[in-house]
């Protein structure tokens, strides 16, 4: 029997809930290393059952820890970041040089075919990869050495690469996004790197054009058309239909294009999902009014998605990588806010409810579709 | 053979007890204690001091016999009663954040 397996990262913990395919009744299982920060948690394709998680504090730093049994029990993996070379410096936030420091895991990207593979998306932003379930992990120092990485500057939440891409029919090809540099695209498995923001506009660096500096929150593609490319930049949404060598906007009549996630819908490649916040100053949504907005027509046109979600007094976020979709017959969304709740759909955005209220603050959502 | 008094969250991830007996080759020093951690739980290599560098975590502090010795050097002899296992080496998690 189908089922679905939603793997939260929270503040205090990771949160693993699981319902069958009807998704009514959930059970609840955490919390997962009580206490820690899980950034990210994600399950592998080619094995349902091989999990990796981010875990990270102040005091002991970052960890990675693996499952072999979908979470039932851990293991900790390696956790040794290490730079290759020197690593030089990039922008600190009033333009002076500042050196590479690596600092946590962001986003962990298992292989869409081998479990023991692995990319872990950090900050300071580079990508690492292990091809041994995360017991050594490598740079793939192609990124940060192709040219502009003097250039790059840390975001308000830090300098983190927070989104992989893996091209489900080009293995050659991966896409990353950095806080606040840019896009970028390997054709060549990870060896050399190109921004891709051209296209993109943000007013508030000193070339609105530049080839890097943008705020990317997210970006997002259909399995079925990795050309195709969605982006929830820090103003503005994107998209791209020639894998990021240009970008135009589809914001369309959205109340706010500010917002940290996207989504696309698992069997619709032109429907795409979003949540506005009210600005980059006041992060919650306008009008006190939790909703996801659904674009059936690959941007422009939206409809706002309330059915179920808090309509008055509803201050929370949604932070850039705490959504995601299943791939049920009838495609279920998923999101975790900043106060702990998480909902669920499971008819595409028309209705909504929460799985959980009161957890801690939500970093992470990923779903697993299971057979 | 030392004693060695690891904070919770370390504790949880090495899975042992309040306190762990390590020995230790050569004499007692803050250096000699964290290598012998790390080789026998290698999963806490990076949590109490980093990797390359060796210095101290920010948030963690080092006690003997009462005494906070953080900012001792990492090879300055530690006192003979941890030395000699009559007293554990505390390494905290210390109390920040809010």
């Amino acid at each position: 029997m189908s089922g679905v397996r939603v793997l939260v990262g929270t503040r205090k913990g990771a949160f693993i809930l699981s319902s069958d395919g009807r998704r009514r009744q959930w059970k609840v299982d955490g919390p997962h290393f009580g206490g820690w920060e899980i950034y990210h948690l994600k399950g592998s394709l080619a094995d349902p059952d091989s999990l990796y998680a981010s875990q990270c504090s102040g005091w002991f730093g970052q960890l990675i820890q693996r499952s072999k049994d979908a979470g039932r029990t851990w293991e900790p993996a390696g956790n040794d970041f290490k730079y290759d070379g020197i690593p030089g410096s990039h922008q600190w936030y009033d333009g002076t040089p500042h050196p590479w420091e690596f600092k946590r895991v962001w986003h962990l990207e298992p292989s869409l075919t081998d479990p023991e593979t692995v990319y872990a998306g950090v900050e300071d932003a580079a990508l690492f990869r292990s091809t041994d379930g995360g017991g050594t992990w490598a740079e793939l120092s192609g990124l940060r050495g192709h040219g502009s990485g003097p250039r790059w500057q840390p975001g308000a939440g830090g300098m983190c690469l927070h989104t992989i891409l893996l091209d489900p029919i080009d293995p050659g090809r991966i896409f990353i996004a950095i806080s606040a540099a840019g896009a970028f695209r390997s054709d060549d498995a990870g060896k050399t790197w190109k921004p891709i923001n051209r296209g993109l506009r943000s007013e508030h660096i000193p070339d609105p054009n530049a080839e890097v500096g943008h705020c990317v929150h997210r970006i997002a593609m259909h399995r079925s058309r990795p050309n195709v490319l969605f982006m929830q930049k820090h103003w503005d949404v994107m998209r791209s239909d020639d894998a990021g060598d240009s970008w135009r906007e589809v914001s369309g009549n959205l109340p706010s294009d500010f917002g940290f996630p996207i989504e696309v819908h698992a069997h619709e490649p032109e429907t795409i999902y979003v949540v506005p916040i009210k600005s980059d100053s006041e992060h919650y949504p306008p009008d006190g009014k939790l909703r996801v907005y659904r674009s059936r027509q690959g941007g422009n046109e939206w409809e706002a998605l309330g059915n179920g979600l808090p309509q008055r007094d509803c201050f929370v976020n949604v932070l850039r990588d705490a959504m995601a979709v299943d791939s049920l017959d009838s495609c279920g969304v998923y999101f975790g806010t900043t106060g702990g709740q998480v909902y669920a759909s499971a008819d595409s955005g028309d209705s909504w409810e929460p799985i959980v209220r009161d957890l801690p603050a939500v970093l992470s959502v990923e779903v697993q579709t299971l057979s | 053979m030392i004693q060695v008094m690891l904070p919770q969250h370390l504790r949880n991830l090495a899975k042992v007890g309040g306190v762990v007996t390590l020995e230790i080759k050569g004499p007692a020093t803050q250096r000699a204690v964290l290598d012998a951690i790390e080789a026998s739980y290698p999963m806490l290599g990076g949590t109490i001091r980093d990797r390359a560098t060796q210095k101290r975590r920010a948030f963690v502090r080092f006690f003997a016999c009462g005494v906070d010795v953080s900012l001792e050097s990492p090879d300055a002899p530690l006192p003979d009663a941890v030395a000699q296992g009559r007293e554990p080496f505390l390494i905290v998690g210390a109390i920040a954040g809010g």
